[in-house]
């Protein structure tokens, strides 16, 4: 990093780093857990979780935190996801590949609309 | 490409430390290490986050779940459990009042939901070594403002609306300060940042430059630019070494980010700063004191005026502040004087920080709005008695303040009221008293503490403070007569009015303010030989009450001095003459069968 002149650079600079900061302030609009237990990890739950993240990054979305959770008990479906948005029912999302968590964040997080073909568990239970 | 999903932020403040930090961290790392997550989750190491008496302390981030007394073993439970699994660790959690268990204390308990943090506002919540972390809560912005967008006398303006005031003792008007030196003429001058600290007890300074160092460097630059400086020096303790280090890192920063050096930002003004170190004598605090230190001389204050905005540094118009002050003006600079104008009072506005100890629950750092009442910081925000017993007053201000007992604790905490009860704001120390300490000996402790720092350049302070001190020994040594108090009183009031510098000027007040509101407990020492609060060793007994002792033999086991006597299952009885009153068996005896009486018995 070169000498700051502008306000420009200076925001550039509060912007990039707020992202990461950012999840340590509260007040967020919901949160994802993914499932890293051995069998999640085994199923490529670490591919998911990095593909997760990266795709938050690309689409400037800061107010959804990322968590990890031991196994969810639906070892037959992992990688499995949890989403959930204050307010709304958590949605529990199963074969979860780097490919269906960019659609899941995608239409659910951004658009709102549920991914039906995924979804096997809605609620708590 | 960040791919982090969890923070961990970890108290790295002195107490933290010593309470463990380190082997927390260690074996946080370890753990993360173990399951390959170093990618996925940080460790960001802040300042002191503020409630010391429960650290080490660490919150975890985006739940913002808070855990206090770490030990190695919980942080290898807290990774398995909390970072792995998602659950929470309740054992770790803040435990509110009626044993209440928080994970988010910051909104729920009053220690922390009362707190206004400006001065402290990035303690404990940024990276201090990242200045990208810093940028992201607008730091750097104000400097930027100021340079581009505000002539200097509009920066001293801003400052002088805000009202903010030194908090570094004597609450002097920031903003006119800063005038005297951009008018005072000279090509050279220089701007100072005060971070000596002396006062005991006291630790917010040092709490910012480690939490937060690229506050003071954007501060100290915009006060640069507003006297016209293109020289500062932060006067840092040599105990301070972590304060040093990051300092030290931080001011690299800011050289290679162009927020200092040569055009600065791009702008025409100049400014740099360099580190002095200095050797931990409480009087190179005094402005001038620490000036003649910088130039390599001894550390001794000189007569004022001239004031340092006349002749400073190298005989230099110079400008002098304490940490905490400069830690207020970037948010005053970028946010208006009206914005800290909405806290505090309308002659002391904004917040200040306080470093709470002696009998209270929580312990600890809190910033708070200025004119809070003292019921509220010791009740409220500190917690009240932790043993509950009853609390008999506060000490304010370390050894140039005063006492202000309990009939007063709704008394707005600014610098005028505490002035008119004989105490002072002053660096922000407040020692909560209870029944248990003796106001003699209270006024003892702070005595000592300023004959040993006395620079002996005047005689009213190297001789007239030992002299007082000599008399408050013989008094809580039974010893002391009538004529010593009113002794005490005249002497006090000479060495004030005839000391060289504010250590001598103030070093009475701790007796004075006692004697004016304790002359009570002052009487009975003299008159009684009692010490009503049964501390003074020569003025108590320990005796043992026969309807209460079982004869279990633990206070003969501990007694250093053999003076217990008794046989198993027999009452026990404490020989006078060979006693040393250490108070071991008051301490180890379950039943309560040993009590302190006064006066001592011969
Ligand atoms: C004996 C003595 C010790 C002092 N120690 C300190 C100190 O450790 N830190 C400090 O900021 N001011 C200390 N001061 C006050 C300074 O002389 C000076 O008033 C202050 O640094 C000015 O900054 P401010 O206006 O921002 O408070 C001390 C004063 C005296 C008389
Ligand atoms: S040192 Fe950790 S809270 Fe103060």
């Amino acid at each position: 990093m070169g000498k700051i002149k502008s306000l420009e650079e200076l925001m550039k600079i509060k912007e990039d780093t707020l992202k990461k900061v950012k999840m340590r302030e509260e007040g967020k609009r919901g949160k994802i857990t993914v499932a890293m237990g051995t069998c999640g990890i085994a199923a490529g739950a670490k591919d998911t979780l990095n593909a997760i993240v990266e795709t938050l990054n690309e689409l400037n979305i800061d107010d959804i935190s990322v968590v990890q959770s031991g196994c969810m008990g639906l070892c037959e479906v992992e990688p499995t996801i949890k989403v959930e948005i204050n307010g709304e029912v958590p949605i529990t999302y199963g074969h979860v590949n780097p490919e269906n968590a960019r659609r899941i964040i995608k239409s659910h997080i951004v658009a709102g609309e549920l991914v039906g073909d995924l979804i096997v568990k809605k609620g708590e239970e | 490409m960040p791919l982090e999903t969890n923070t961990i932020l970890i108290c790295a403040g002195g107490a933290c430390i010593s309470a463990g930090e380190e082997s927390v961290k260690d074996v946080l790392e370890r753990k993360i290490k173990e399951y390959n997550l170093q990618d996925n989750i940080k460790i960001v190491e802040t300042g002191c986050m503020g409630a010391c008496s429960l650290g080490p302390i660490m919150v975890i981030h985006p739940e913002g779940v808070y855990y206090q007394k770490l030990t190695p073993e919980a942080a290898e439970k807290i990774v398995e459990e909390h970072l792995l699994k998602g659950r929470i660790v309740e054992e770790y959690l803040y435990q509110g009042d009626k044993g209440k268990i928080v994970p988010q204390p910051q909104k729920e308990i009053p220690f922390f939901s009362r707190q206004v943090k400006i001065a402290t506002r990035n303690v404990g919540i940024i990276d201090p070594l990242n200045i990208d972390e810093y940028i992201a809560r607008d730091g750097y912005f104000a400097l930027h403002k100021a340079l581009k967008e505000m002539k200097p006398e509009e920066v001293i303006q801003v400052v002088k609306d805000s009202g903010l005031r030194g908090r570094g003792g004597a609450g002097f008007p920031t903003g006119l300060k800063w005038e005297f030196a951009r008018k005072s003429p000279g090509d050279e001058k220089y701007m100072i940042c005060n971070a000596d600290e002396g006062d005991p007890g006291a630790f917010m300074d040092r709490s910012i430059l480690e939490g937060d160092p690229h506050t003071i460097i954007e501060a100290m630059t915009i006060a640069g630019y507003a006297i016209g400086a293109t020289k500062g020096f932060v006067y840092l303790r040599a105990e301070y070494p972590i304060a040093i280090e990051r300092l030290t890192v931080a001011l690299n920063q800011a050289r290679e980010y162009g927020f200092l050096g040569e055009n600065i930002l791009g702008t025409d003004f100049s400014f740099d700063i360099e580190i002095r170190i200095g050797a931990g004598a409480f009087v190179c605090g005094e402005e001038t004191a620490l000036m003649h230190s910088i130039e390599g001389k001894r550390g001794q204050p000189r007569v004022k005026p001239p004031f340092p905005a006349q002749k400073g540094l190298w005989g230099k118009p110079s400008n002098i502040n304490n940490v905490e002050t400069l830690a207020c003006v970037p948010p005053i600079i970028y946010h208006g004087a009206n914005w800290f104008r909405q806290w505090g009072t309308e002659k002391s506005p904004g917040t200040k920080v306080f470093a709470l100890a002696g009998k209270v629950k929580n312990t600890g750092l809190v910033e708070v709005p200025m004119g809070i009442t003292l019921r509220e910081l010791i009740y409220e925000i500190g917690g009240g008695s932790p043993t509950g017993k009853k609390i008999k007053a506060v000490q304010t201000g370390g050894p140039s303040g005063g006492v202000i007992p309990e009939e007063y604790f709704d008394t707005p905490v600014d610098y005028e009221s505490l002035q008119k009860l004989g105490a002072i704001v002053g660096s922000g120390g407040l020692i909560v008293l209870d029944e248990d300490d003796c106001m003699v000996d209270v006024a003892k402790f702070f005595l000592e503490f300023t004959v040993d720092e006395s620079c002996g350049k005047c005689t009213p302070c190297r001789e007239g403070t030992k002299k007082m001190y000599e008399i408050l020994d013989k008094i809580t040594k039974g010893e002391g007569t009538e004529e010593d108090i009113e002794i005490l009183e005249n002497l006090g009031n000479v060495i004030k009015d005839s000391s060289l510098c504010g250590l001598g000027q103030t070093a009475p007040n701790p007796v004075l303010s006692t004697l004016r509101y304790y002359k009570d407990e002052y009487l009975a020492h003299v008159r009684e030989k009692k010490c009503p609060a049964s501390k003074c060793k020569a003025l108590i007994s320990y005796v043992i009450d026969p309807e209460k002792c079982v004869g279990c033999t633990a206070c003969a086991r501990v007694c250093p001095s053999s003076c217990i006597s008794g046989e198993v299952r027999k009452v026990h009885e404490i020989d006078q003459s060979a006693c040393v009153k250490c108070g071991s068996c008051i301490e180890v005896c379950r039943f309560g069968a040993i009590s302190k009486v006064t006066p001592a018995i011969e």
